[in-house]
């Protein structure tokens, strides 16, 4: 799997993400309060929202439009609601980000 | 391709019925609905907790935007089928719009009965069916004082209620000797009175109505025996009758409602028709389980797995009028091969009475003590024989075979097929498996994932029987509501805490208050950064992290995940200048959207989020500063031309209007809060459904506050009149820092106030005047603070991160 480098970890605040837009669509990069980085598809399951938009709390994000909480480990839908979003292998360098290269040539919905 | 399914009238029964369709064959069918009604599916059974105040819309809502979107739906809303043509297999809207369908759903419902007297299309006349019913009835509720409510049934007994509940003086007209004749028998039926009227509303049984009076607008209610009935306004829920002319006319079989058979079909095959306006065997339905069940049988036909028959049942009806306990199931009419059980208690209002046939329970009817309707009911439908315990039957399950037993053993002696919510027909067993495979722990968790209790919500006591069956101690719904699931600390407790034990900082809290998570959750961040700031504006380091985006971003984020931008017009007021800055922004960003809000500003819609520093920059060239329009935190002071233009303006509204926007921009609240100053009580600013308005008179200045015109419509309420405009801001500073230090996050000022009482407010911030002024510094400090224009700010570079996407740098350098 080929990784490329998105970010430096202080690029991200922490229990924040950033977005990164690429040609097969956005990325959204999180940073936990325990500075564990995930990656995942920048698109909630239920409407689209900018998940990178939402507040993260422990290992999930609440998305900013209907407040769905996504898993960022599994990128599964909590509680009640139904619905995933495409996860992205994510490596640490030292201080640098990578994320995985396959993730990103595959076409955006 | 996908065969088409298109569906006229958005009410419960479809919604049902595509819940079941799309589990069984999601894939199957190209779905369209047509709505006359201008929303999406909600509990109809429950507009009337909506109209007597103790629901919000939002919480009756079954089926939300996202659900339409999630399963390919296409809804038109607002759109009313006006003809089927069978031939080509197509439906027209009013719109027209024209859609084929390879199946037809007909769903169209019932109309209330209108009575065919004189005076019956008077203003002021209306119905009781539909959500725009309850809001016309609200609103009539706000300026008319006298309603008459034409029939003493279900719906006409919830009406009164709920127009009394807003504080209305109500009289029921009802045709016959006694209420809801055709549920509760004569005793019951003269118990239900009595409970009635001691909620002070008026019942005139045996009451015939020859004409409803007035010139152009409702003014009294003549009955047959010459008496006159003063009114402002008329609910008619003299009963429903099945909406069937788009049948008729497109030629199918009709009779008092549209004939359906097996699987639901009408008289052509590619049709089916369900709900209200369904007859099958003769009989028409307005209760929901039987409706629930047809749509059930139709979903099976649609899906392809063979035509069922809907079978008749009988359904146990509720009142739900708050305090009053009523049930009533099945045929409860005296007969020589009948025999009864009667108890009654005077004294406690208790009357209850089994009809029995061959051993075997036929009727009941309960008043005052339900608590065994689930038990009849499963004796009823089993067909049990009652030989055996016919001495001690009346007395309730809780009485069979030797001791009397709490009423959760009463509920663990349920068999697991027992129903628990008659409307979803949910079972106990349903309930206790999901509880065990789910964890549910609450009953809006249970509401969720089984849907016992979600409907009209008379089981609720009965579920919660269920979950402390199945939960043991780890239930207990009495508990006060916590701030969110990180914690058993409610607002006000955690706010007490905060200050006693001097917590300034997000981890603090979590760390000395025991918080269940390591980092809290999006319910309980931003109600605690809330907090903090408010209760140390100078030593707390505001936590962006834990804002809402729109509070992060300074702008509103929508729909497609682009921002709008609100610049602040103080007061309302704006010139050549401003708009040409606006003007050349627009034209400069492309921006798609420009709008008037209702808070007399502009908004511009559809902006990227990193155009937002550049927008933001040129509008501050011309002055602009941010309008909070994404705060919870002051947003408007809307204003009328006053005394400056005004030929009966009494005041300067413009300018005191102007003054309070200035004093008081910048600060952050629980909830957002709106105001408006009026220069003459014709109110053009209409002040008098705001957060705080001001009504300048001659006098003085009137000041308002707790209104609302959202989700919930209230009308301001008075605190006082005050002589000077120094005085009014004082007192309105004074307000809004109460309410800060006390409302809880996401409570606006109406049910704060509601919660604390108005007299306390009004002792605090208008008669006692030293704590009016302590309040008011404690305001002017944490201004000090607050009141820097975040826009500005973000423009010389602050949290630049949040503006910009990270660029993916080439794989080659990272191949290292």
């Amino acid at each position: 799997m080929t990784f490329i480098e998105v970010a430096s970890i202080d690029d991200i605040p922490v229990r924040g993400a950033r977005c990164v837009k690429t040609a097969f669509g956005r990325i959204a990069i999180f940073r936990t309060a325990s500075d564990e980085i995930f990656a995942m598809e920048d698109r909630c399951p239920h409407k689209g929202g900018p998940l990178s938009q939402g507040i993260v709390h422990g290992s999930s994000v609440t998305c900013p439009l209907h407040n769905w909480v996504i898993s960022l480990e599994t990128g599964k839908a909590q509680g009640a609601d139904e619905g995933a979003v495409a996860t992205i292998p994510v490596k640490r360098e030292g201080n640098r980000i990578l994320i995985a290269l396959a993730s990103l040539q595959r076409p955006a919905a | 391709m996908r065969d088409k399914l298109v569906i006229i009238g958005n009410g419960m029964a479809p919604g049902r019925m595509l819940e079941h369709l799309l589990k069984a064959a999601p894939e199957r069918y190209d779905i369209t609905i047509f709505n006359a009604e201008p929303r999406v599916n909600y509990d109809r059974i429950m507009l009337s907790p909506v109209l007597s105040g103790e629901k919000e819309f939002e919480q009756i809502i079954i089926h939300g935007d996202g659900w339409y979107i999630k399963n390919g739906i296409t809804l038109y809303k607002g759109h009313k089928i006006t003809a089927i043509d069978r031939e080509a297999r197509s439906v027209i809207s009013d719109h027209g719009v024209v859609k084929c369908y390879d199946k037809l759903v007909i769903a169209t419902g019932s109309a209330p009965m209108i009575l065919p007297v004189p005076g019956n299309n008077l203003a002021g006349v209306l119905t009781y069916r539909d959500l725009d019913d309850v809001h016309a009835m609200m609103l009539a509720a706000q300026s008319r004082t006298k309603a008459v409510v034409i029939g003493g049934g279900l719906l006409g007994l919830e009406a009164a209620a709920g127009l009394k509940a807003r504080e209305m003086d109500v009289t029921v007209l009802h045709l016959m000797p006694t209420l809801m004749e055709r549920q509760l028998d004569p005793a019951a039926g003269y118990l239900l009175q009595k409970a009635i009227e001691q909620r002070g509303i008026k019942i005139k049984t045996k009451a015939s109505t020859k004409a409803i009076l007035g010139n152009g607008k409702v003014e009294g209610v003549e009955l047959a025996d010459g008496t006159v009935i003063p009114a402002s306004l008329v609910v008619m829920a003299a009963g429903i009758r099945p909406s069937t002319s788009l049948a008729k006319d497109a030629g199918l079989e009709i009779n008092r409602g549209i004939v359906a058979r097996e699987g639901m079909l009408t008289s052509d095959p590619a049709i089916l028709a369900i709900g209200e306006c369904a007859e099958v065997d003769g009989h028409v339905y307005g209760l929901v389980a039987p409706l629930y069940e047809m749509a059930r049988v139709a979903a099976l036909h649609l899906a392809g797995e063979g035509d069922t028959k809907f079978v008749h049942n009988d359904t146990p009806t509720k009142l739900k009028v708050t305090g009053i306990d009523l049930f009533s199931l099945g045929d409860f009419a005296d007969g020589a091969d009948r025999q009864e059980i009667v108890l009654r208690d005077p004294s406690a209002g208790i009357y209850k009475r089994v009809v029995l046939k061959d051993n075997r329970i036929v009727g009941t009817v309960l008043f005052g003590d339900t608590a065994d309707g689930a038990w009849f009911h499963d004796l009823k439908k089993k067909e049990t024989d009652i030989s055996d315990m016919r001495d001690t039957l009346i007395f309730g399950q809780a009485y069979q075979g030797g001791a009397p037993l709490d009423p959760t053993a009463a509920v663990a002696a349920l068999p697991d097929d027992a129903e628990i919510c008659g409307c979803n027909g949910v079972c106990k067993g349903s309930i206790t498996t999901a509880i065990a495979k789910k964890g549910l722990t609450s009953i809006d968790d249970v509401r969720a994932h089984t849907k016992a209790s979600a409907s009209c919500g008379s089981c609720t006591g009965l579920v919660e029987q269920v979950m402390k069956l199945a939960l043991g101690d780890a239930y207990n719904p009495t508990a006060v509501q916590p701030v969110c699931g990180c914690t058993t600390l409610a607002h006000d407790d955690v706010r007490r805490l905060i200050k006693a034990k001097g917590l300034k900082t997000i981890p603090a809290v979590m760390q000395e208050l025991q918080w269940a998570t390591s980092c809290g959750c999006a319910k309980c961040r931003p109600a605690l950064n809330y907090y903090l700031v408010c209760d140390w504006p100078d030593e707390y380091a505001d936590d962006y992290q834990s804002r809402f985006i729109n509070e992060r971003a300074h702008a509103n984020i929508q729909k497609d995940g682009t921002y709008s931008v609100v610049p602040r017009m103080w007061g309302g007021m704006t010139s050549a200048k401003e708009l040409r800055a606006i003007a050349d922004v627009v034209d400069k960003f492309g921006i798609p959207t420009v709008k008037v809000t209702g808070g007399q500003r502009i908004d511009m819609l559809g902006i990227s989020k990193e155009d937002l520093p550049a927008v933001w920059a040129d509008l501050g060239k011309a002055g602009f500063v941010s309008g909070h329009a994404y705060a919870k935190g002051l947003r408007t002071v809307k204003t009328c031309v006053g005394s400056d233009w005004c030929r009966f303006g009494t005041q300067d509204s413009t300018g005191l209007g102007i003054r309070i926007e200035k004093f008081m921009w910048g600060s952050w609240t629980p909830a957002k809060v709106k105001m408006a100053v009026s220069g003459c009580p014709r109110n053009c600013a209409e002040a008098t459904c705001k957060d705080v308005g001001i009504i300048c008179v001659d006098s003085g200045f009137e000041i308002h506050f707790a209104g609302a015109a959202g989700l919930d419509i209230k009308g301001t309420e008075v605190l006082g009149l005050v002589k000077s405009e120094d005085e009014a801001l004082e007192v309105i500073v004074a307000l809004t820092q109460m309410y800060r230090e006390q409302g809880r996050y996401l409570e606006r000022i109406y049910k704060w106030a509601k919660r604390i009482g108005s007299a306390e407010i009004r002792k605090q911030v208008l008669n006692d005047k030293d704590k009016r002024r302590a309040y008011y510094d404690r305001f002017v400090f944490s201004q000090k603070f607050a009141q820097c224009d975040p826009w500005s700010e973000r423009v010389s570079g602050v949290d630049k991160h949040e503006f910009q996407p990270l660029a993916a740098r080439a794989p080659a350098q990272a191949a290292e």
